[in-house]
């Protein structure tokens, strides 16, 4: 053990000076859990307003803030901090790391995030109101004919691309330089690899997002007219950088939760993921597909037919690797030994859900078809069985997971289960019955629609106000676990649970591998 | 094994099949609430096809990945006592269902590409029209044919009141407007989509269209309705307030019910140009000027001038003040603002019957009138 021994610093400074990568983990998963109920929040206003036909709550222009804030602080604040958080926890424990490569950038890439939320939450009470174009804020909607808040929203977008890059940075480091001995690229949990693949694309994408954010900057303030067709510009352009960094996005949200999952799914399986090789490469090939495949979000804007067909096929071929991840995680159920564990349930939820949404993605990447989808309900459903069945159901799994491991208490399972039935059930209440609407041919972002969509909306607003209501259980569950769940002290939390962060004590200590464990070479991956 | 499988087929088939039926059963009316509808076009119907063969391959490939998934679940749990195997990985088992999938999507690409071929084929079209999208209304132009050119703007005719609960909402509410675009049947129609501000997508369902209107940019798309009828669709691309509120209505009639129509618009454009040169009395005036309030000022001025996302124009400093400030904010809006230039939505007559009715409704009495060559003038500068 090394000479130099301290716990965490007392008080408030612990959390602002910090550069502990379990502290920053917990501050990142609790934030992102605060900004998911934010956004959850603006959700159940959407929800409520649709309850019925006709404008009851909201007005269209508060409505479409709605909309607008829900996605942003959903996709920036609560998905994608909280896969940083668990990464921040769990990677260094997972290749045997006494922390991330840079600690200091680390505390700053966090400490940025809830400046620039609390900035743009205040969007709301400005002068015509907050950001209202949508989270993908096509021009010139969110230039030309934006409000004043257009300007915050633009620096907002900017400091969490920063925040994200240097995220990315800093795990990309981690995982190069501090693998212990004896951890090869080829050993680490797939966890890890998905991160790393993960941080790639986040480097790769940011900055393009900002390029976009910087024209519409320059549109909106210094008379450029880089979407506007008066100046030589195009508003198609927007769209173009905008899902050059948006397709992979929703990769780099979708990825790393295909990480938890291939953790969760072994461990109470108790045997190894099947085909862990085909894992990575599947892992490699959709963060290259996601590159080529942007404009299958534009197929109606007008794009030449040649376009149409490259993003067509390039879009289908994405099926392939998907489909040999889902075929791996059902074989290594397969002849296993299972168990039910509420992580276990989410990631089985995950994994038919998440299946679903594949096969509507499919549907969606079919040109000719996306005619009639475009825009619709359809998508809505879509890409909620994807982010939420997807990436929040493997998070959710994820903190019950290792919950037991940080804190040294384990929840209690009967209410862990309990959630995820009220969640499973409310969330196909929610989404399924918006399939049905988008095909009979209800567009998205409505505040108001007509009366043949109304059973189905009044049915999805039921939902939706279950599956919220459920989140409020997992916090009462998480607060008890932390504050009275019953104490452990196994190492290996969970029987099937394979990796270094099961050979540390628990609760996992302040510090951990201060000198690096010994890696058996004959031991596969975890 | 091989029994094994084929005994998962069937339980496969079962599903699929209720599934299918359900659908088959909904798309048996002419427009369905849980699933697309093939419409009244060819394409639309190919359309259709194509969405019913993905789907069904999607659930068979479910409910076979389910079916096992779920079998494990059943069978091999460790509370019926079953020890868990430790292969981890077969080669060939892996290439098969990475090469599988790929001729399956290989299969798809076919007909996916000859249907969008034939959607991209834009020739041979036997009449145009200019679909330009505008907050929040769309507009109509005819193009080549002889006479005067035909014009027209489609503004939602749900009445406020249906919108905010306060009367009983109408069959077709929010998908009904003041006047629909008709289109002869059985003609290739090519429409040349665009916008006026915004990004709008104009989408009509069963003549299976949804094109993007691009501000500056003109959009190709054709269609051939096969059969009569009032088909409804709606913008589909976010254009602000009231992107909800912005219905299309397209009315599809016999060639014979067409070209009487058409005539009757050419008429009436006609019409439209002769009064440009004449004087109206303020009655006159008030009169028209009242309709085309209501169907372009209400919204946001309010049903008695009172205001609302717009100023009040009961007792309002332009209102009641100069005129030619007046007209000149009618014409050219207020930039930056949602007041719209409308000079080029109104023709100089209702132009001039609007801005007189403001003048002299609402309690403002001004008792002046503006006559279209007011308007006309005020135009050229």
């Amino acid at each position: 053990m090394g000479d130099h021994h301290h716990g965490p610093a007392k008080g408030f400074s612990r959390w602002l000076f910090t550069t502990n990568h379990k502290d920053i983990g917990t501050m990142y998963l609790w934030f992102s859990f605060s900004m998911f109920i934010l956004g959850g929040t603006f959700a159940m206003i959407i929800r409520a307003e649709l309850f019925q036909p006709g404008m009851q709550l909201v007005d269209p222009e508060f409505f479409n803030q709605m909309t607008t804030l829900h996605g942003l602080v959903m996709v920036f604040g609560a998905i994608m901090p909280s896969f940083v958080g668990l990464a921040n926890w769990m990677i260094p424990m997972m290749i045997g790391a006494p922390d991330m490569a840079l600690p200091r950038m680390n505390n700053w890439s966090f400490w940025i995030l809830p400046p620039t939320f609390l900035l743009l939450a205040s969007t709301l009470f400005m002068e015509g109101g907050a950001p209202q174009a949508g989270w993908t804020f096509y021009a010139p909607l969110s230039t030309t004919y934006a409000g004043p808040s257009v300007t915050y929203f633009i620096f907002c977008i900017h400091v969490l691309g920063l925040s994200s890059i240097m995220g990315s940075i800093n795990i990309i480091a981690t995982v190069m330089n501090m693998r212990a001995p004896g951890m090869t690229y080829m050993k680490m949990p797939l966890f890890v690899w998905t991160w790393l693949i993960t941080a790639f694309l986040l480097v790769a994408v940011m900055p393009v997002l900002a390029g976009a954010v910087t024209m519409m900057l320059m549109d909106v303030h210094f008379g450029t007219s880089f979407f506007s067709a008066a100046g030589g510009g195009d508003p198609v352009l927007f769209q173009h950088v905008f899902w050059f960094f948006g397709h992979p996005e929703v990769y780099i949200i979708i990825l790393p939760a295909f990480g938890v999952v291939s953790q969760i799914i072994p461990a109470f399986s108790r045997k190894p993921l099947f085909g862990y090789d085909s894992m990575v490469y599947a892992t490699a090939s959709i963060a290259f597909l996601s590159f080529i495949v942007w404009a299958h979000h534009m197929y109606t804007v007008g794009m030449p037919v040649s376009g149409e067909l490259f993003f067509m096929y390039a879009t289908m071929l994405i099926a392939v690797p998907t489909g040999v991840k889902v075929f791996n995680w059902v074989s290594t159920m397969w002849r296993g030994s299972l168990t039910f564990e509420t992580p276990m349930l989410f990631s089985i939820g995950f994994l038919v859900l998440f299946t679903i949404g594949g096969f509507t993605g499919l549907m969606l990447s079919i040109a000719p078809a996306d005619f009639q989808y475009h825009d619709s309900y359809f998508v809505v459903a879509h890409f909620h069985y994807v982010m939420v069945a997807g990436a929040v159901f493997s998070m959710t799994a994820a903190v019950y997971y290792w919950l037991p491991k940080w804190c040294g208490r384990m929840y209690n399972e009967t209410m862990g289960k309990t959630h995820f039935w009220i969640s499973f059930i409310g969330f196909n209440l929610t989404f399924f019955p918006q399939h049905f609407v988008g095909l009979a041919g209800m567009p998205r972002r409505i505040p108001d629609y007509a009366l043949q969509f109304a059973d189905f909306n009044m049915m999805s607003s039921i939902g939706a106000f279950i599956y919220g209501a459920s989140q409020i259980l997992w916090l009462y569950n998480v607060i008890a676990t932390i504050v009275a769940g019953e104490k452990i002290s196994d190492e290996k939390v969970w029987d099937g649970a394979e990796g270094l962060e099961w050979t540390i004590p628990t609760p996992a200590p302040y510090h951990t591998f201060e000198t690096p464990p010994k890696i058996d070479p004959a031991h596969a991956h975890s | 094994m091989v029994f094994k499988a084929k005994r998962l087929g069937m339980l496969a088939l079962g599903p699929v099949l209720l599934l299918m039926s359900v659908f088959a059963m909904a798309a048996g009316g002419e427009v369905s609430e849980v699933n697309m509808s093939p419409g009244v076009t060819e394409v639309g119907q190919k359309i259709y096809d194509l969405h019913m063969v993905i789907l069904g391959i999607s659930t068979i490939i479910g409910v076979l990945v389910f079916g096992v998934m779920f079998y494990s679940i059943y069978y091999h749990r460790k509370s019926r006592g079953h020890k868990a195997a430790t292969f981890h990985e077969s080669t060939k088992v892996e290439i098969a269902w990475t090469v599988v999938p790929f001729f399956i999507l290989l299969a798809m690409a076919v007909p996916a590409t000859t249907t969008l071929l034939d959607i991209y084929d834009n020739d041979d079209a036997e009449l145009d029209v200019v679909v330009t999208g505008y907050q929040w209304k769309w507009k109509y132009e005819y193009l080549n044919e002889n006479g005067e050119n035909v014009s027209f703007f489609s503004n939602l005719r749900t009445p406020q009141s249906e919108i905010d609960n306060t009367e009983a909402k109408g069959e077709h509410y929010l998908l009904e407007v003041d006047e629909p675009l008709v289109l002869p049947v059985n003609t290739k129609v090519r429409f040349l989509v665009t916008a006026n501000d915004v990004i709008h997508s104009w989408w009509v369902p069963a003549l299976a269209v949804k094109r993007d209107a691009v501000p500056g940019f003109i959009n190709e798309v054709w269609t051939n309705a096969t059969k009569e009828g009032v088909y409804r669709g709606q913008c589909a691309e976010l254009c602000g307030r009231n992107h909800g509120f912005m219905p299309i209505v397209v009315n599809v009639v016999s060639k014979d019910e067409y070209s009487q129509w058409l005539a009757a618009k050419q008429q009436e454009a006609a019409e439209i140009k002769e009064l440009m040169a004449q004087t109206f009395t303020l009655d006159e005036l008030m009169v028209r000027g009242k309709t085309i309030y209501e169907t372009n000022c209400l919204a946001c001025h309010g049903a008695n001038g009172e205001g609302g996302v717009g100023l009040p124009i009961a007792g309002s400093a332009v209102a009641t003040g100069d005129l030619g400030h007046h007209l000149d904010i009618g014409i050219n809006g207020v930039p930056g603002t949602a007041m719209q230039a409308f000079g080029g939505q109104l023709n100089d007559v209702d132009m001039a019957a609007v801005i007189t009715y403001q003048r002299n409704a609402f309690g403002n009495n001004m008792g002046d009138t503006i006559q279209p060559i007011d308007v006309y003038n005020h135009k050229k500068g």
